[in-house]
């Protein structure tokens, strides 16, 4: 009796550190062939396409300053997303602790519009920053007590979120003066983050700057980035070193909620200048993607927020050419399907088994 | 409020309610086998555009329908291939998936906003179970997807309760190891269970762009699809509970919809909170102590034989 | 009832990773009797037997079922061929029921699940052989003892012919061992072959008709019911006596640094664990822990690191008591744990050797400042112990899970006594490693007791435990069967109580 050849996939512990950085990035050159293709396909011309994408993201001065607004917000709720991750919290509700951070920094900005604004601004920081850490505390208590699955209770407030933002904005928080839109009353002056020359870029940029830079050095310098690692690697050797993990587990997931929401408030503060529904176009979302393309690191993270903050705008950019925006939330998407199975390629190996000749069997 | 009414609002209920269960039941059969499927929303982009637009180019609603389904299907077997053999992780795979779905539905479909449905799912009474007083209306005069609902419900609850193939898909499920060493194809079965999945969860694309709109716009789930997950783990993974579940869900959108209508804004965001609220509890209630009610014990795990 | 089965294994071998765990074995096994498998940790017992169930393929050797040589490709092929086995951790679908668990992947089961028709079947095997459970009841519900009737009704059920169980009652009552027992015997009665793995001598006593003797992998004697007693068993599983070479220098025994008093503890899966144990460890001693492994060694480990709490008993360290206090607090007052699961508890399998040494935070692994990491300190600290433990690392930041066995101990090791500690709870601390890095390991255990140290060994290599101990604590079954001063004690005698048998207070010393 014959016995037939295998394929078999064998998980090889030495992935070859060329292949770390080769095959993510062949990987998204390969989203992209795929992605022209299907443009293609349907009667686009793929270069085409692209080049307006790129010539809106990076063309202009307004293109690019309109990138860096749109990678503010990213940016931080992304980094917010790492910092669960690391210690293998999936924390999917960076959506609901950006709304949660900006409820509490609209409630600051709407009570005190008068005070000036180095008492107000970072008076609406902190209050982004807890507002985000509390809509993460939901979902951090019952995890680190319960062992509660936190994908689902995080994603649960994300709606709950949105809700409670939704109630406030049509209801007791309605501008009265403007005319049964769902806004809210316009902040004062002294509630607006500064911005950068004449563009629309603003100081938010440099809470994202700071806060990469303190992920940096927290994961790198300390004990307790230390000690998060560890426990994200092993729990069984973070409990032999001593370390406490239910303690931990709320602390990061704080974290990772308050910088979403900071994220809100800078949204708020230096943008929209209002609370109103959709203020977030799903950043909490592409947040889990970009901190996961970016593998955690907050350097990374910058650059993958800004790309794709560029693809945003490119895609805004390609309207023109009939093409609808969401296009390119299709280019994500292939991006990081093909990122993913890239993975498989990096960690494992495929192997053949030769068949073989043996006696019957039974 | 009188009887009309309230016979009013339970048939939107359950209009309402319809695309719901069918991504659910979907769901169901995905976290059965142990797959956390988030790509939902995309799926059911997905299916509502396939649907929409062979339905108009054919003339043909029920092709749209299987067209969606297979759009579904297709979207969901990614998924599978990228969880269940590459074991990549499921979270981020799924929202891959619907980032994907989202913008390939809107891609898809930019040539047919604003086009006209040439037809679409009419309710029409159930024989003389559309006579019944008071279920009548409401369950029995509906299109014949809800009808299909129905039957699908029961299906899927005799399916994974009371059939072998329902048993090996809990099993698969809860231990995927015992499993395995029973005889059992676990990535078989996971694939089997993500795809039908995948398929349910384009039908009730289909179901919004077909019958309950019917039109086709950008982004016409407005959440549901996530909506669906969290009506699986509230309803604790039973098809039966589900579809209470969904006519739930349904029936308050139903109700914030009309109450802001009448200009009571207030009190319908609130209501629309409680599902959310409700399956955040009874995930802190199920953690606890019984096994009875809890997630599969293999969800969200990939499965491999070497890593015994 | 099934037709007959003789099943034989010609000559088996199969190494894994260059070990050989099976050289050249046979074993032949016969419809009727229940013929127990009897062999130390490592003899290749459940190697040989997952072989038999088509789990492992042998490298070399032959398998017949009567008469015909036959390949088992998959456990499916062995079920097939009517060859069912009871492993140690159960396959069970916790939250399913009995009999949704016996039907699982039985191609008997009809589309439409008949649960009432199933369970009536399933009554009728229960009642026959005395495996008494509910088969409405869901697997979680049920004591270790029932869940194990399940396993053994899932054989019965797909009419197995031949049933193998491993370390059967390991998990069992006296009484639940009693009626396994009955059941064996019955199972026997009516035509099967029943093998058991079973290291307990009086098991083999009350139900064995043959023994098979392995160690080291070999067969080392096939004894037929008549011919069996304690003493000759207990020789052929350890071998002969060993000198005990006196390698080292008389001293003075310190004071106690550890003691355990009347600890009770639970054993992962609820049952008692240890029993009453209590032992002390002198400064500048080592105190061997010999048993099969299983019998409560884990749960002593842990109880001593702080990671497992007493149900009852103190613990002592220095003569204060630690008992319940949280494992840093243990890790302070001098309390190094070596533990078995080298890569995935004691290091973090993907971090690098300096992410590693620092890992207990103690002020020898260059941690100064309380917030900050002094990596510089920590480097320098790495490559010194590198070079002293010459530990072979591609990198000091490469995943120390890159490393072979015998580096990742040095590198354990290397952090642990670094830390200067008062006592050294080592568990099976040269398992899988050379002969190099066993002989640095034994060293280095060997330097720190010369230095004062306290040390606790738990080894299941009698020989190792004959060569560095200063007394031998013999566990079993959660409690302590005596503490031998190992210039005094015999192999025999040590084997006898690792085998449970002689179990008088007379022994402690």
């Amino acid at each position: 009796m014959r016995i037939a050849h295998r394929w078999k996939l064998t998980k090889t512990l030495d992935p070859h550190p060329v292949s770390l950085w080769f095959i993510p990035v062949i990987s998204i050159l390969l989203a992209f062939a795929v992605g022209g293709i299907f443009l293609a396909a349907t009667g686009h011309n793929p270069v085409r396409i692209y080049g307006v994408m790129l010539n809106g993201a990076f063309g202009s001065v307004y293109g690019v300053s309109e990138t860096l607004v749109k990678t503010i917000p990213l940016l931080l709720t992304s980094l917010g997303v790492s910092v669960a991750f690391r210690m293998k919290l999936w924390n999917i509700g960076a959506e609901g602790q950006f709304y949660l951070g900006a409820f509490a920094t609209t409630w600051v900005a709407l009570t005190f519009p008068d005070l000036p604004a180095a008492v107000l601004l970072p008076a609406m920081t902190v209050a982004g920053f807890v507002g985000g850490a509390f809509a993460a505390l939901l979902a951090a208590i019952p995890r680190a007590y319960l062992a509660v699955n936190e994908t689902i209770t995080t994603l649960m407030l994300n709606y709950i979120a949105i809700y409670w933002v939704n109630y406030f904005i049509y209801g007791p928080w309605r501008d009265p003066a403007g005319r049964n839109f769902p806004l809210t009353k316009i902040f004062s002056d002294a509630a607006a983050l500064p911005s950068l020359g004449g563009t629309r870029v603003h100081y938010g940029l440099f809470y994202g700057l700071a806060a990469a830079a303190l992920l940096f050095f927290l994961f790198r310098y300390t004990k307790w980035g230390y000690t998060v690692r560890v426990i994200g690697e092993s729990n069984a050797a973070a409990r032999y070193a001593g370390f406490n993990i239910t303690r931990n587990i709320i602390a990061v997931l704080l974290l990772s909620g308050g910088l979403s929401g900071i994220a809100g408030m800078a949204e708020l503060a230096g943008v929209a200048h209002r609370l109103q529904p959709g203020l977030s176009p799903g950043y909490g979302y592409t947040a889990i993607i970009i901190a996961w393309l970016a593998r955690l690191n907050p350097c990374l993270i910058i650059v993958t927020a800004f790309l794709f903050g560029a693809l945003q705008i490119g895609g805004y950019a390609i309207q023109t050419s009939g093409l609808p925006s969401a296009t390119v939330t299709m280019l994500q998407g292939l991006v990081l399907f093909f990122v993913l199975a890239g993975e498989i390629f990096t960690y494992y190996r495929l192997e053949l088994i030769p068949g073989k000749e043996v006696a019957a069997g039974e | 409020m009188n009887n009309s009414l309230l016979i009013a609002l339970l048939v939107s209920a359950v209009t309402s309610g319809t695309p719901l269960l069918f991504a659910s039941l979907g769901e169901v059969l995905a976290q059965r086998s142990g797959v956390m499927n988030l790509g939902v929303e995309g799926m059911m982009l997905v299916g509502a555009v396939s649907g929409f637009l062979v339905a108009t180019k054919t003339h043909s609603l029920w092709a749209g329908i299987l067209a969606a389904m297979l759009a579904g299907g297709a979207l969901a077997l990614v998924h599978a291939f990228l969880t269940v053999t590459l074991k990549a992780n499921q979270v981020v795979s799924g929202l891959a998936l619907t980032m994907f779905g989202t913008g390939l539905s809107a891609y898809i479909g930019r040539g047919m906003i604003g086009v006209p449905a040439f037809n679409y799912f009419r309710p029409f009474k159930l024989a003389f179970l559309g006579d019944l007083p008071f279920l009548g209306p409401i369950l029995f005069n509906q299109n014949a997807l809800v009808y299909i609902s129905f039957g699908l419900t029961l299906l899927l609850w005799l399916f994974v309760y009371k059939t072998r193939p329902g048993l090996y898909l809990r099993s698969v499920g809860e231990n995927p190891a015992a499993a395995d060493a029973m005889g059992i194809n676990v990535f078989a079965v996971r694939y089997l269970a993500v795809f039908a999945g995948g398929t349910l969860a384009g039908l009730g694309g289909a179901y919004l762009s077909l019958a309950f709109a019917p039109s086709w716009l950008e982004n016409m789930t407005a959440g549901r699809g996530w909506i669906a997950v969290a009506l699986v783990i509230f309803a604790t993974w039973n098809p039966l509970k589900a579809a209470a579940g969904a006519y739930l869900f349904g029936g308050i959108h139903a109700l914030g919809f009309r109450a802001q209508a009448a200009g009571i804004t207030v009190s319908s965001y609130f209501l629309n909170m409680l599902p959310y609220i409700f399956t955040i509890v009874v995930l802190i209630i199920a953690s606890g102590r019984n096994r009875r009610n809890g997630p599969p014990a293999g969800l969200g795990l990939p499965y491999d034989r070497e890593e015994r | 009832m099934p037709e007959n089965i003789r099943v034989e294994m010609k000559s088996i071998s199969k190494s894994f990773a260059g070990n050989p765990a099976n050289d050249r074995v046979n074993l032949t096994v016969r419809s009727g009797e229940v013929h127990v498998i009897l062999g130390e940790n490592g003899a290749g017992k459940s190697t040989l037997m997952n072989i038999l169930a088509g789990i492992y393929r042998p490298d070399a050797g032959e398998i017949s079922i009567n008469g015909t040589p036959t390949v088992f490709s998959s456990p499916r092929d062995a079920i097939g061929a009517g060859i069912g086995m009871v492993h140690q951790h159960f396959r069970l679908v916790p939250s399913l029921s009995v009999t949704e668990n016996i039907i699982l992947g039985s191609e008997q089961t009809p589309f439409f699940l008949r649960l009432p028709q199933i369970e009536t079947k399933i009554r009728q095997l229960s009642a026959r052989y005395g495996l008494q459970v509910d088969p409405a009841a869901k697997v979680h519900q049920l004591s270790i003892g029932e869940q194990q009737r399940v396993e053994i009704l899932k054989l019965l059920y797909r009419d197995s012919r031949l049933l193998i169980l491993d370390e059967p009652t390991a998990v069992l009552t006296p009484q639940e061992v009693d009626e396994l027992f009955a059941t064996l015997r019955q199972m026997a009665a009516s035509n099967r072959a029943v093998l058991i793995i079973t290291h307990k001598m009086r098991e083999v006593m009350a139900v064995a008709d043959r023994v098979t003797v392995l160690r080291n992998g070999r067969n080392a004697a096939e004894i037929t019911r008549e011919h069996i007693s304690e003493a000759e068993l207990a020789r052929l599983m350890v071998g002969k006596d060993f000198s005990v070479r006196d390698i080292r220098p008389k001293r003075e025994k310190g004071e106690p640094v550890l003691e355990l008093r009347n600890i009770n503890a639970d054993s992962d899966k609820g049952l008692l664990g240890l029993r009453n144990v209590s032992l002390t460890v002198h400064a500048g001693e080592i105190l061997g822990i010999a048993g099969v492994a299983g019998n409560g060694q884990r749960e002593m480990c842990e109880v001593i690191a702080g990671l497992r709490r007493p149900t009852a008993g103190n613990l002592l360290i220095d003569g204060k008591d630690y008992t319940g206090r949280s494992p840093k607090e243990i890790l302070r007052a001098g309390v190094s744990y070596i533990p078995e699961d080298r890569l995935g508890t004691g290091l973090v399998p993907n971090l690098g050797a300096i992410d590693n040494i620092i890992l207990k935070e103690t002020p020898a692994a260059g941690r100064q400042n309380t917030v900050l990491i002094d990596y510089a300190g920590a480097k320098a600290k790495t490559e010194d112990l590198v070079r002293r433990y010459r530990i072979k690392t591609r990198s000091l930041t490469s995943p120390v899970k890159l490393m072979s066995g015998g580096n990742l101990q040095r590198l354990l090791l290397a952090r642990e006594i670094a830390a200067a500690p008062k006592l050294i709870v080592a568990a099976y601390p040269v398992r899988g490693l050379d002969i190099e890095a066993t002989d640095t390991v034994r060293n280095l255990l060997l330097e720190q007791r010369d230095n004062g140290t306290a040390v606790l060994l738990v080894s299941e290599d009698l020989d190792e435990i004959f060569q560095l101990t200063d007394r031998i604590a013999v566990l079993y079954n959660g409690a302590i069967q005596g503490i031998l001063a190992t210039a005094a004690a015999t192999a025999e005698e040590i084997g006898l109580l690792m085998l449970g048998a002689n179990t008088t207070e007379e022994n402690i010393i």
